[in-house]
């Protein structure tokens, strides 16, 4: 009864499938899927070298350094980084009296209540505070810029695939639409207000080229402010925002694989010691 | 409980007398994975897999109930929650990634452990009520882990669970209610995530004793083995402990290497980045995909594109997700060899081959966007999963000629003529070559 209960429902399905395989052929043949603008013109990010590559990589701290001023000159204009605080930049090499003088130099201001009034007010930030957001709301966002809200930076190397090259190749990305690309898609001509970019997913992006020029900052350790150095650097910086304990991570990885891989050979010693008179006689 | 001449407890230390005498636990744990439970001795790596999932299951509950001190379960911070976990709790990140990969692990283990099953056919009389427990956990730990994965609030665990709860909804007339009920709203939400976390915390503690019943059902007939004859003697069966303990232990070694080498080198390479962007009721993710232990399941379900007459092709997709899953239960009816092991069964084994590819096929479907011709591959894929079990496995259970099984698992072990010397040698044990310290 089982059998006979399973061989039905198991034809109905197999069969079913097939007759759905079938009449997706057809539709495959008869009309093939259209081929989409992104499908043909969106580039995979660009490969790039950086210091934290690979097992064994670390972050270089000049270069968060450098990637940290370019955020803080360029990027935090219109992008907030809410799950960094200032005390952390402790992380890429600056010692606590720095850490006090950025904060406190800081172009946004940290929201709070005025303390004699109750009145909502803004104040300088100290340390224990997270970076300031440059809106105070979504619409604020959207209003200032084009009805596109910038997002947040916090974690956007990991919220993209291979995100460190993503952020490189999208900041130098920017590009007049390609010729062949108007020709084939007429309609996908890149809207007023947008810019072409075939590193973002839908090829036209809200976001004017934000890094324009060599020497748009000017580095205190006399690195030449390039385009694609400033990218590299920004680059680093926002992998280390979004994995700040990258380092952390791998070197505990190494002791703990070294643990066990000894332990393990002791556990297989033991193992085979305790197996010798049960394993195949010669 | 199993075989006669399975040792006894026997507490030498007044302390453990005392305490067997009151309550006999020392003496259960001594039974059930100690020096009293008699086990085939020539069973190969694959049995391995059994003591890992239940190490998993550990590592879980430990990482986890660490995660839940650090969490809020609430829309407005659950995702920040997880974050600050990872930045500013102490070794908050270890936790998190431990117990994100431990997830995958557990089902590495748990998919090895039911392929172990399937091929040596594990499931058959008298060790049924295993394979339905084991089905039990299995289900759970779906449940569990797709729970788990809505707790972080990104854009994935929001839109994974809309359409998993979606599922509900297909179902006619009474469908969009249960959905609404699920969620405790309209769209996942504040109660949505609050009875997830609860859950979520909940079944683990449920998959334990299950595991335990798991354990209990297994003892009754004693540990299959890999010939599939059953244990006629002494001769066939060494203890649990030292000896299994023993290969458990470089089992237990082996998986933590490979678990920490993903752990803290590669810890998002099995993750999805969109689930790094917070939850957004306003923007779907171009391709909503489950994580890789749901991707043959997922197949499954997007695999029926066709209506059937008045069935809407979405409620097929759902009937046989779940149908695929649910047929595990009947296997043992379904397999009427009276042979166990693949290893004995020609036919059988070339097409539990090709059971394994076309899994693998799915999994690569499953995780693939929703476009030709990954949607073709999976149709015939997920058709022959069906036919596989529904209907090739009685058929050649029926007609299958097996090749000679071995007389007794020493002899398979041995080799025949090894036997008698063998049988003469066991009283005394003491042919060890060198001194033995272990144990």
């Amino acid at each position: 009864m089982i059998r006979i209960g399973a061989f039905l429902v198991g034809l109905f399905f197999a069969g079913w499938l097939l007759v759905s395989f079938l009449v997706g052929a057809v539709a495959y043949v008869t009309e093939p899927p259209a081929v989409t603008v992104e499908h043909e013109f969106h580039r995979d990010p660009k490969h790039v070298a950086f210091s934290f590559d690979g097992p064994f990589g670390k972050y270089d701290q000049a270069q968060l350094q450098r990637g940290f001023q370019v955020f803080k000159e360029v990027c935090s204009a219109c992008h907030s980084l809410k799950f960094v605080a200032f005390r952390d930049l402790k992380g890429i090499g600056y010692n606590e009296a720095e850490i006090k003088a950025i904060a406190k130099q800081w172009a946004i201001k940290t929201p709070d209540v005025d303390p004699k009034t109750g009145e909502m007010s803004t104040r300088d930030p100290i340390p224990a505070d997270y970076f300031p957001k440059p809106f105070a709301n979504n619409v604020a966002a959207a209003a200032a810029n084009n009805n596109a809200i910038p997002p947040d930076l916090s974690l956007m190397t990991k919220a993209r695939h291979h995100g460190s090259a993503y952020v490189y190749s999208l900041l130098t990305g920017f590009q007049a639409q390609p010729a062949e690309l108007l020709k084939e898609f007429p309609d996908a001509k890149t809207p007023e207000g947008l810019h072409y970019n075939p590193y973002f997913a839908n090829l036209n992006l809200a976001m004017a080229p934000p890094l324009t020029a060599d020497g748009q900052v000017t580095y205190g350790d006399g690195t030449k402010a390039t385009v694609d150095q400033m990218a590299q650097d920004v680059a680093a910086f926002l992998t280390w925002t979004a994995e700040p304990k990258l380092e952390n991570r791998r070197r505990a990885g190494l002791a703990t694989i070294f643990f066990l891989l000894i332990a393990t050979g002791l556990a297989y010693m033991a193992y085979q010691n305790i197996w010798a008179d049960k394993k195949k006689a010669a | 409980m199993s075989f006669p001449w399975a040792e006894h407890y026997t507490p030498k230390h007044p302390a453990m007398q005392w305490i067997d005498e009151k309550l006999p636990l020392p003496r259960l744990v001594y039974n059930a994975v100690g020096a009293g439970y008699p086990v085939p001795r020539n069973l190969n790596y694959f049995w391995n897999f059994g003591v890992l999932a239940g190490l998993a299951l550990v590592i879980q509950i430990v990482t986890g109930v660490i995660m839940a001190m650090h969490y809020g379960a609430n829309t407005l911070v659950a995702f920040g929650t997880v974050e600050q976990t990872m930045r500013d709790v102490n070794a908050g990140w270890l936790m998190r990634y431990a117990h994100a990969n431990g997830a995958s692990f557990f089902f590495i283990v748990v998919y090895l452990h039911i392929f172990r099953g399937l091929f040596f056919g594990s499931y058959k009389a008298p060790r049924e009520m295993v394979w339905l427990l084991g089905l039990v956990i299995f289900l759970l730990m779906m449940a569990t882990a797709f729970m788990g994965y809505v707790l972080p609030w990104g854009q994935m665990s929001y839109w994974g669970a809309k359409v998993i709860t979606g599922l509900f909804g297909a179902i006619p007339v009474v469908g969009e209610p249960i959905q609404t009920w699920l969620l405790g709203g309209f769209a996942p939400g504040n109660a949505s995530l609050n009875r997830f976390f609860s859950l979520h915390f909940l079944l683990p503690f449920v998959i334990a004793a299950v595991v335990i019943l798991h354990i209990w059902a297994l003892h009754i007939p004693g540990s299959s083995n890999p010939t599939g004859v059953e244990v006629k003697g002494p001769q066939d069966t060494v203890p649990f402990h030292p000896y299994y303990t023993a290969k458990d232990g470089f089992g237990a070694g082996v998986f933590l290497i490979l678990f920490a080498v993903l752990l803290f080198y590669a810890p998002n390479y099995l993750g999805h980045p969109d689930n790094y962007i917070e939850a957004n009721p306003l923007s779907t993710p171009a391709h909503i995909v489950p994580e890789w232990y749901f991707w043959p399941f997922y197949a499954i379900l997007r695999a029926f594109t066709v209506d059937f007459f008045f069935v809407p092709a979405k409620l097929l997709g759902v009937l046989a997700m779940f149908a695929s899953i649910l047929l595990l239960f009947f296997l043992p009816w379904l397999d009427t060899s009276p042979v166990r092991s693949g290893n004995y069964r020609p036919t059988f084994r070339k097409f539990f081959w090709i059971l394994i590819v076309d899994v693998l096929i799915l999994g690569y479907c499953g995780g693939a966007p929703a476009a030709e011709p990954y949607v073709m591959i999976s149709q015939v894929a997920a058709a022959y999963y069906f036919a596989h079990f529904l209907i090739i496995l009685p058929l050649i259970s029926r007609f299958e000629k097996p090749l000679p099984l071995p007389n007794s698992i020493t002899e398979a072990v041995l080799g025949r003529h090894a036997i008698e010397g063998e049988r003469e040698a066991l009283p005394g044990m003491g042919s060890d070559p060198q001194p033995s310290h272990a144990g």
